[in-house]
């Protein structure tokens, strides 16, 4: 299975039309599975008839404290590196929106005082939505403030069977970002021709490095400035896959939720080529 | 008494800082004598929990009472729980807050 993030620094510059595009253009001919990662407002169902219904909770680690065995010795607030845990002269105290699941404290105590407790932080949908084409999403519960568990459950869902695997991340270069990219085989960077647009890809552009993932760019409302974007492609040795114009019919379409995947002729081609031959 | 004041700098003549949590620095003022020890606040650059961890701070410093700005709900808590009291104050100087502070206290007293 070949996995493939669709990525960009900025938000709003078209991921979720090119991985939408890709993904149905890809099933034509394969099985393919999309993955939309940004759990904190997923849109790919939106462009699909049938969107997933199939719900599956999914829990994080959470410390629960035995007071009655706990005798303040402050081991756990030591290791804790997200400031959760607090031993006050009597009690322990727990500020558990703070908690990052790493489990360090249970790890530590020496009383046994810390036991496996759970939490929901958002839900999987995934369902069949087009012949060959099966999409995965979460949604990530108001008021959670990291997005890392839903993405890394989403991909650990991802099952053999597939050819093509599509992410489709969230925006940004964060973690939720890296954490999507991290381990596929090719990333589209998804940027537009103006100064925000390139000032983002830039940051983009080296985390993907980072993560030692080849990438490729993709121009999207292509037609004004892309001299500022080829220059650096250029510079970095990233190569240009596609040129997508401004189209107010393409806008139009969009806005009722429909991605016409045949709009823009080529795109799967060029990028699929491009992922083969590295 | 051990008087903690949230400040900018590491003398008495240094402003108040307004934000508890993320204060550079405490001053531990000795009501007596003036004297005083200033404290890094290592929760200035934390990315989260600082208000507690600045708690912790205090505590460790071993003073019951802490002359600031703002004080958010998760510090107040961690606050509460060491028994450390918070005094808003509106001084300029840490000088200015502990000389308020006391005088306000006597004529409370
Ligand atoms: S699980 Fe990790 S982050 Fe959460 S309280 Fe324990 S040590 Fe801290
Ligand atoms: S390590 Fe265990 S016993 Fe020690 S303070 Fe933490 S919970 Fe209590």
């Amino acid at each position: 299975m070949k996995k493939i993030a669709i990525a960009s620094g900025k938000g709003g510059t078209g991921k979720t039309t090119v991985a939408v595009m890709l993904s149905r253009l890809l099933s034509k001919k394969f099985k393919v599975r999309l993955l939309d990662c940004d759990v904190e407002n997923p849109d790919c169902h939106i462009f699909f008839s049938d969107a997933p219904t199939e719900k599956e909770e999914v829990c994080v680690f959470y410390p629960e404290v035995d007071t009655e065995k706990c005798n303040c010795c402050g081991r756990c607030q030591q290791v804790c590196e997200f400031n959760c845990l607090f031993v006050m002269k009597d009690r322990l105290m727990f500020f558990g929106e703070l908690c990052h699941s790493c489990r360090g404290c249970k790890l530590v105590c020496p009383q046994g005082a810390i036991s496996e407790g759970s939490r929901p932080v958002g839900k999987l949908f995934n369902s069949k939505v087009e012949k060959n084409l099966h999409l995965d999403y979460a949604l990530m519960n108001v008021g959670e403030a990291r997005a890392t568990p839903l993405i890394e459950k989403l991909k650990k869902n991802l099952k053999s069977g597939a050819d093509y695997a599509i992410f489709d991340s969230p925006p940004g270069a964060s973690c939720p970002m890296a954490e999507t990219v991290a381990g596929c085989n090719y990333a589209v960077l998804v940027a537009e021709p103006t100064p925000f647009g390139i000032y983002d890809l830039k940051i983009a552009a080296k985390v993907v490095k980072k993560l030692g993932v080849p990438c490729g760019i993709v121009i999207n409302r292509s037609g004004g400035e892309d001299k500022i974007i080829d220059n650096f492609a250029r510079q970095k040795k990233i190569n240009i896959l596609f040129r997508i114009p401004y189209s107010r019919k393409f806008s139009c379409y969009y806005s009722k939720g429909v991605i016409k995947e045949n709009f823009f002729p080529g795109l799967a081609d060029k990028i699929i080529k491009e992922m083969l031959r590295i | 008494m051990k008087i903690a004041v949230s400040s900018q700098g590491g003398s008495l003549n240094a402003q108040v800082a307004k934000n508890f949590g993320r204060c550079p620095y405490f001053l531990i003022v000795d009501s007596e004598t003036m004297k005083f020890e200033p404290v890094y606040n290592p929760a200035s650059s934390m990315t989260g929990g600082a208000g507690p961890a600045a708690a912790r701070v205090i505590n460790e410093k071993g003073s019951k009472i802490v002359l600031t700005g703002q004080v958010g709900p998760n510090a107040m808590s961690a606050l509460a729980g060491y028994g450390i009291e918070a005094v808003t104050v509106s001084s300029d100087t840490v000088r200015e807050a502990v000389e308020g502070y006391l005088k306000n206290k006597k004529t409370e007293d």
